[in-house]
């Protein structure tokens, strides 16, 4: 029987020095496995125009510019953390989600007379899902405007019917 | 050997009750039909409320619908291997014989499982991040994770002698358990397109009941799928390999006996 509590021991001890090996990799290679870098991060060191990288954050409400040349729709708008921003230019149809206030990410490379210019444009939701008619209700109410940023408090709306959303917004 | 039974003596003990194949096969008969009518009806009851009677999201619209089958099924992509972790430590600490079974049998379902996630996943990506595929954080190690799912399946199979298969694969499972906090963790550690957890142990759900209830019964009724195929197909393996035992027993003399009988037969 001792042989099991040494084969448990035994058992243990790799599970717990791999599980170790494992984080320091991880962490050691950590800013590789960013998918993607913030407007901040560029701005702070701008990578070599031949090199692609992905941009990530915020569309700043009220700078998409959209634009044609010919049948190609021209797309300019910012990106930002919060902190820095960086104006981005993509010809292509964006992505259905695109909207001012989603969080974007730009594959692309920096312009060489600045900005960054895209090849691809992903749109990233968030972790919030809800009815069009609570979005609407929270939207009159004056709680949440899109276009600045994610919902407030879940805990505050996800209760909410959409029978009693639909009342809300025709109370108002 | 002491008196007094150490902690990992009580705790084979408990483990070992069950490995006995008789009491196993009589205690799965029993189970079977509480795992497999709720996991049906549940199952059935979610998919229709999800995909026909919850609302559609404000921005993603019926797209949201693929939640339904692609959050049970990552769910059970993690907790299948998790359970694949926990038969591999009982095989290689305490031999369990059930264990090893279990493991084989559990291996092609979270593989099945895991598919289903990732291809549920790039369906809803394409209309949604605009992508079929991205190598984010979170998709990676869940793709890993399939990958390690046909290594263990590969790998139990893949000997003559199926203990040394049970423990090769035992240690492959446990060694890619470390997968496991990876992907969980994987949306907070690093920036990813994948959104972080909108159901989470601190914090209320960032996601309307009206979505969160289907969702709840559906991963309820999934789980308890993946259970019932699981004890099935166990049901099955301690048969056969029952009949194995049986069939290469030194007991089976009646072979002799036959073949004697053949070759007088002939002569």
């Amino acid at each position: 029987m001792k042989r099991k509590t040494r084969r448990l021991w035994l058992v243990i001890t790799c599970v717990a020095a791999l599980g170790t090996a494992a984080g320091l990799t991880l962490s050691a290679f950590s800013s590789n496995i960013q998918l993607f870098m913030t407007p901040s991060q560029l701005n702070a060191k701008p990578p070599p125009a031949d090199r692609t990288v992905r941009l990530g954050g915020m569309v700043v409400a009220g700078s998409v510019k959209r634009d044609r040349k010919g049948d190609t729709p021209i797309n300019r708008f910012d990106v930002t953390d919060g902190q820095s921003a960086v104006t981005v230019s993509f010809e292509g149809i964006l992505p259905d989600l695109f909207r001012e206030g989603q969080s974007v990410v730009a594959v692309g490379s920096m312009a060489p007379g600045g900005g960054f210019m895209a090849s691809e444009v992903l749109a990233k939701h968030d972790e919030t899902y809800m009815p069009k008619e609570v979005a609407e209700a929270l939207q009159k109410s004056g709680k949440w405007d899109p276009k600045f940023g994610p919902p407030p408090n879940a805990a505050s709306w996800n209760a909410m019917t959409q029978k009693q959303a639909s009342a809300s917004v025709q109370g108002k | 050997m002491s008196a007094t039974p150490t902690l990992t003596e009580r705790a084979g003990a408990l483990f070992h009750r069950y490995a006995n194949p008789g009491r196993f096969l009589r205690l799965g008969v029993k189970l079977q039909p509480w795992l497999t009518w709720p996991a049906l009806i549940l199952s059935v009851t979610g998919l229709v409320w999800g995909l026909f009677f919850s609302p559609a999201d404000w921005q993603q619209g019926d797209s949201v619908r693929i939640m339904y089958v692609h959050v049970p099924c990552a769910w059970l992509a993690s907790s299948g291997y998790f359970a694949l972790a926990v038969c591999s430590v009982l095989s290689l600490v305490w031999r369990h014989p059930l264990a090893d079974l279990a493991a084989v049998e559990i291996g092609p379902v979270g593989a099945c499982v895991t598919a289903t996630c990732l291809a549920t996943g790039s369906l809803w990506g394409k209309p949604m991040w605009g992508t079929w595929w991205v190598w984010d954080a979170r998709l990676t190690s869940v793709l890993v994770l399939f990958f390690l799912y046909l290594g263990h399946i590969a790998l139990i199979r893949g000997f003559d002698d199926p203990q040394r298969g049970y423990r090769a694969a035992a240690i492959l499972a446990l060694a890619g358990a470390v997968d496991l906090p990876i992907i969980k963790f994987s949306v907070q550690w690093w920036n990813t397109l994948h959104q972080p957890d909108s159901i989470t142990l601190r914090g209320a759900p960032t996601m309307s009941h009206a979505m969160l209830w289907p969702l709840l019964v559906c991963t309820l009724g999934f789980t308890l799928g993946f259970a019932a195929i699981v004890v099935a197909r166990l049901r099955a393996g301690v048969m056969e390999s029952r009949i194995r035992s049986l069939l290469s027993s030194p007991r089976r003399n009646g072979e002799a006996d036959t073949s004697g009988a053949v070759g007088e037969y002939a002569a």
